[in-house]
């Protein structure tokens, strides 16, 4: 540290830098002057839009070293001109929390615990379990002789926090294979 | 909202759910709007309104109809755009009998079954016939594949556009005539006694919405789910659209009702719906004994000779079965129309946990929802998932949904034992927002793409790469199968483009979903407008009304110009649908002459000299029907809409004052207390909504209503909702070490009244009990609540939220508001009511272990509560009558049968 100047008293160097509030470089620490934003120093900025509610805000992501940095509300955009609320403004925690999952777990019947799985066995046991509750529960043609074409033993629930290109592909796929009910959020 | 001039926010609490967007109700009321917030409680919202006004939970449709009331009686409508753009002046059929004829039901109800029979309602017939009964889809059905959803892209199909009119609104069969005589109950007086509402704020909240609109001024509502989640809650939303047609909010800027809704792409998933009763662009899903056959099916979507976009379904339908089916559909096969799986009652998520209970179902996927705390009836749900035989969770976090087997509230309880429980569960992580590219539908029908930032971590991945790859190796297992059920698997276009991990290009399935030529000069290009779609196979699209976010090849959804451009709709930010239109119906911006109601509302107008219509928007009108154009009705389609008829999905062209047919609870709103209630209908004697769905189950009773014996063991009314730091029932934010320390635990918020008659502290502990169950939470004592006085007594309401569950893996957790809540549905949506119910509210934790369940079973015992409490459809059948009489003979046909 620089020896101690009476020209450094708070209130002198306010006057002294023109920052008479003591809102800017007149209270600023020297460690605060050698530090750049994350924001600065990514190797890139993608646009996105929040996770969360149905506002739809523009959100600014910045990439370092292929890691979520930051995420910032986007200025640019004419939903949210740059806010983000705090979920909004929490979701580089989403992306990086210690707690998230990021492996397959597996629970077989009667166990008490979860073990883990590789991906190929997982989608492959429920590629086969899909197949046989298929095959088990299909219904032709219902008391009339009308046509149905379709099983009542599988269900799935979600898509409101999906994309738009996700929905489609599970209604697509679901549909194929004659599983009806297929629901989300906004029945809720 | 920022163009409006008195904002009413309603069913909701903006400021809180949906922060970012209310900045524009600031702005709004910056520039000098009025703002009033309706809510049972005190919120942020109210903190910043010019006034807060408080109502009873579930009384809505009594203050919006006594608005309704206050404009009709004091001649306060828009006369000429009333006039010209709604269906005031259209004559009804004279079978028609309304509330006021029949003790609170309408014409047509069935007793036995809950259902109507809508061909009463129907339009009078210009050649004096009467309309077949026939020709009608029964409610029982139609509420079955809740049909209602349908409409989410426009209005349900009429056999004809041909209606006989009276412009001068005077023959008592004209809708604005039975519309008077229908609301004339609903006054100042009836608003205090049943909201709780007094004489001098009802006629603050009527002086300002009618002083601020008309020619120059315009008033826009908000709502949420405190609107659509009640047994009556889309005629709630109807209420308030009657409301808004007659004081000429439609279609203008700064006018409407604005759905604010609760998750990134809840529109999108409606719209490309991962929902039971519908395919994409708001075509239903087919039904057993209605729809067998693509002509069924045709028919019954929409008539050829109605007016408006809904007259081309054909092309929509065809295109899709083409996008989904390739070569395999063909002219000869009906373009494997039989693909399609039927249904045959309503297979919605509610009914699909029963049907879990009852060991029909053996496998369920989850995705990125969590109805272990977010269904009503939280057990219920719970219990239902122990009945699979498999389940698949794919979630960021270890959800409730995932772990109910292993530290559920039924294993505290000892319902369910981890080692009796045979579910087989596959847990996989998914991708969050920044690692996967695509598009959202916000709320305001506005799709915006994300790029992808980084790659998912460890094995997470999108539901677009597992879903490709789990249909990938279904087909790869039934290659060579010559089951005839399988065709539709092996047919199915499913030949994305890869990148070289072999993931599919969410660009091609956009392009897919905005369609393509598929034969003919411009094959593979892709399709600019859903008008140039075909009904002969020589196009496909995934779903008509998103057609144009793809035009050209080009990715609308991506489109990002600072603030979407100069013009005051600023559109050069993402696609809205249908085709880039920012404000639906704003052909209504303009007088029927074509210019516009006023210089401060000028939108969209006709423009004489170049022949068209024009404006800040992309007119949503075909651009070059001229004003004063009359073409012939019984052409049908667009061509049939004459240049005042702006509502271009209706099948008149008109705005719908009086529902004539798509709705199944009624053409027109009627007050009905909620499926619990302390209060006693004062409106008519039928106390609950008649065609409302009801589980009378004894894992689903009910609290004893009004006057009914044992009804003082409820004797509170409670209500659910958001916080701004969480996010529904907690699967995103309960993990989040930030969130969570911001709101850390479950509350609830009790008025000084009621914290002084159960001797309530805040910082304290309380129990809340409903016939469901029983949850604790810590006390907040405000008087952002207050008692109100209905029908002469106070009336007490509790505020939860619902975002806490019980596990053991996330940062937080706590009781669930949902467990409290029964299941009874609105019967055109199939949602459930769950704001508002009945409970009581003791000092002190609850008990746990069998202790619990104990507790909930003595409170049922002590209110009488039984598979017959609130189950009844008619209330009192001395003062109500049921017209015309159903008699004895129709017990044999399906669609009178409940499934």
């Amino acid at each position: 540290m620089a020896a101690w100047s009476p020209l450094e008293w708070p209130v002198l160097r306010q006057f002294r830098s023109g920052d008479v509030f003591g809102r800017g470089p007149a209270v600023t620490s020297p460690t605060t002057r050698h530090i750049a934003p994350r924001t600065a120093t990514a190797d890139r900025v993608v646009q996105s839009v929040c996770p969360f509610c149905a506002v739809g805000c523009g959100q600014k992501i910045y990439v370092k070293d292929e890691k979520v940095v930051q995420i910032e509300g986007d200025p640019d955009s004419p939903i949210s001109r740059g806010r983000l609320c705090p979920k909004g403004a929490s979701s580089a925690q989403l992306v990086n929390n210690p707690l998230r999952q990021t492996a397959i777990r597996y629970r077989a019947p009667y166990a008490t615990d979860w073990q883990d799985l590789d991906r190929d066995t997982a989608i492959d046991m429920i590629a086969d379990r899909f197949l046989e509750t298929r095959r088990r529960t299909w219904q032709d043609r219902d008391e009339h002789g009308r046509p149905l074409r379709r099983t009542m033993g599988i269900a799935s629930l979600g898509g409101a926090t999906l994309d738009n290109e996700e929905n489609y592909l599970i209604k697509k796929l679901f549909t194929a294979a004659g599983a009806i009910q297929i629901e989300n959020q906004a029945r809720i | 909202m920022a163009n409006a001039d008195c904002i009413i926010l309603m069913g909701g609490n903006m400021a809180e759910a949906h922060p970012v967007g209310f900045q524009w109700v600031t702005e709004a009321k910056a520039r000098g709007a009025r703002v009033i917030h309706i809510d049972p409680r005190f919120t942020r919202t109210s903190a910043v309104a010019d006034r807060h006004i408080a109502i009873r939970a579930g009384s809505d449709v009594v203050l919006l109809g006594g608005l309704v009331n206050h404009v009709l009686t004091h001649d306060l409508y828009f006369r000429e755009y009333v006039v010209a753009y709604t269906n005031a002046a259209t004559l009804l059929g004279e079978d028609f009998r309304d509330t006021e004829d029949l003790g609170g039901l309408f014409s047509g109800f069935d007793p036995r079954t809950g259902d109507y029979d809508p061909s009463t309602w129907a339009y009078a017939h210009p050649d004096g016939r009467v309309e077949s009964t026939g020709g009608e889809e029964h409610g029982a059905s139609a509420s079955a594949r809740a049909a209602g959803d349908q409409h989410g892209s426009g209005g349900p199909a009429l056999e004809h556009s041909t209606v006989l009119r009276d412009d001068t609104l005077q023959n008592p069969r004209t809708v604005f005539q039975v519309l008077r005589r229908h609301f004339s109950r609903y006054t100042p007086e009836m608003v205090r006694d049943m909201c709780g509402i007094t004489l001098e704020e009802f006629e603050y909240l009527a002086r300002s919405v009618t002083e601020n609109s008309g020619r120059e001024r315009t008033t826009c509502f908000g709502y949420a789910t405190g609107w659509t989640q009640h047994t009556l809650g889309v005629q709630f939303i109807r209420t308030a659209a009657i409301l808004q047609l007659l004081l000429g909010n439609v279609g203008r800027p700064g006018g409407g009702i604005m759905a604010l809704r609760g998750h990134a792409s809840i529109q999108g998933s409606t719209d490309i719906p991962t929902l039971f009763n519908l395919l994409p662009g708001y075509l239903p899903m087919p039904s057993a004994g209605l729809h067998d056959t693509l002509a069924d099916y045709l028919e019954e979507v929409a008539s050829p000779t109605q007016k408006g976009f809904w007259a081309y379904a054909d092309t929509y339908t065809i295109s899709l079965l083409k996008a989904w089916f390739g070569d395999a559909a063909t002219a000869d096969n009906d373009w494997a129309y039989d693909y399609l799986p039927r249904l045959n009652g309503p297979h919605g998520t509610y009914q699909t946990a029963m049907d879990m209970l009852a060991d029909k179902v053996e496998g369920y996927f989850v995705l990125g929802q969590n109805p272990a705390v977010g269904s009503a009836n939280g057990r219920q749900q719970r219990m239902a998932m122990s009945h699979l035989k498999w389940l698949v969770v794919r979630d960021l976090n270890l959800i409730e949904s995932a772990t109910w087997w292993k530290d559920g509230p039924e294993i505290a309880s000892g319902e369910l034992r981890t080692e009796d429980i045979g579910t087989e569960v596959f847990f996989l992580p998914a991708a969050t927002h920044v690692e996967k590219a695509g598009s959202f539908t916000q709320t305001q029908r506005l799709l915006q793409w994300r790029h992808q930032a980084v790659e998912p971590p460890g094995q997470a991945e999108s539901e677009l790469d597992f879903f490709h790859e789990l249909g990938r190796r279904i087909r790869e297992r039934l290659a060579g199968s010559t089951d005839e059920r399988d065709r539709p698997l092996l047919d199915l276009t499913w030949d994305y483009p890869l990148d070289e991990h072999g993931k599919p290009d969410p660009e091609a399935v956009l392009s897919e979903i905005n369609g393509y030529h598929v034969t003919g000069p411009d094959a593979g290009r892709n399709l600019s407008s859903y008008t140039e779609m075909k009904a002969d196979g020589s196009t496909a699209c995934g779903c008509w009304i998103y057609t144009g976010v793809y035009a050209e090849g080009h990715n609308l959804a991506a489109r990002r110009v600072p603030n979407g451009g100069a013009g005051i709709a600023q559109t050069e930010w993402g696609w809205a649908w249908p085709a880039d239109r920012r404000i639906l119906y704003n052909r209504a911006s303009a007088d029927p002459q074509g210019r516009p109601w006023s210089e401060r509302k000028k939108y969209v107008w006709w423009d004489e000299q170049a022949g068209r219509w024009t404006g800040s928007d992309v007119p949503d009108f075909p651009v070059d029907r001229a004003p004063d154009a009359r073409p012939d009705p019984d052409l049908g389609g667009a061509e049939a809409l004459a240049g005042d008829d702006p509502f271009i999905m209706q099948s008149d062209g008109k705005g719908w004052l009086f529902a004539p047919t798509g709705l199944v609870d009624g053409p027109l709103p009627a007050h009905y207390e909620p499926q619990e209630s302390p209060v006693r209908n004062a409106l008519y004697p039928q106390q609950q909504a008649p065609a409302r769905v009801l589980f009378p189950r004894e894992d689903n009773l009910g609290a004893p209503s009004a006057d009914e014996p044992g009804a003082d063991v409820y004797p509170y009314v409670f209500t659910t909702y958001r916080l701004t730091e969480h996010h529904t029932a907690g699967g995103m934010s309960r993990w989040s070490p930030v969130l969570a320390e911001l709101q850390p635990e479950m509350f609830c918020e009790v008025s000084p009244q009621l914290a002084a008659e159960r001797g309530l502290e805040t910082g304290g502990w309380a129990t809340i009990v409903s016939p469901r169950s029983a949850i604790e939470a810590r006390v907040l004592v405000t008087d952002r609540m207050r008692p109100l006085r209905i029908n002469g007594r106070e009336v007490h309401q509790v505020g939860l939220p619902y975002h806490w569950g019980v596990g053991t893996d996330a940062v937080v957790s706590g009781d669930a508001a949902n467990d409290l809540l029964g299941v009874a549905l609105d019967p055109n949506t199939q949602i459930q009511e769950s704001k508002v119910a009945s409970c009581d509210v003791v000092a002190g934790r609850r008990p746990h272990g069998e202790a619990l369940l104990r507790l909930v079973r003595d409170y049922q015992l002590r209110a009488g509560a039984t598979v017959g409490t609130d189950s009844a459809r008619i209330t009192d059948p001395a003062r109500e009558t049921v017209e015309p009489d159903p008699g004895d003979d129709e017990q044999g046909s399906v669609w009178h049968t409940r499934w």
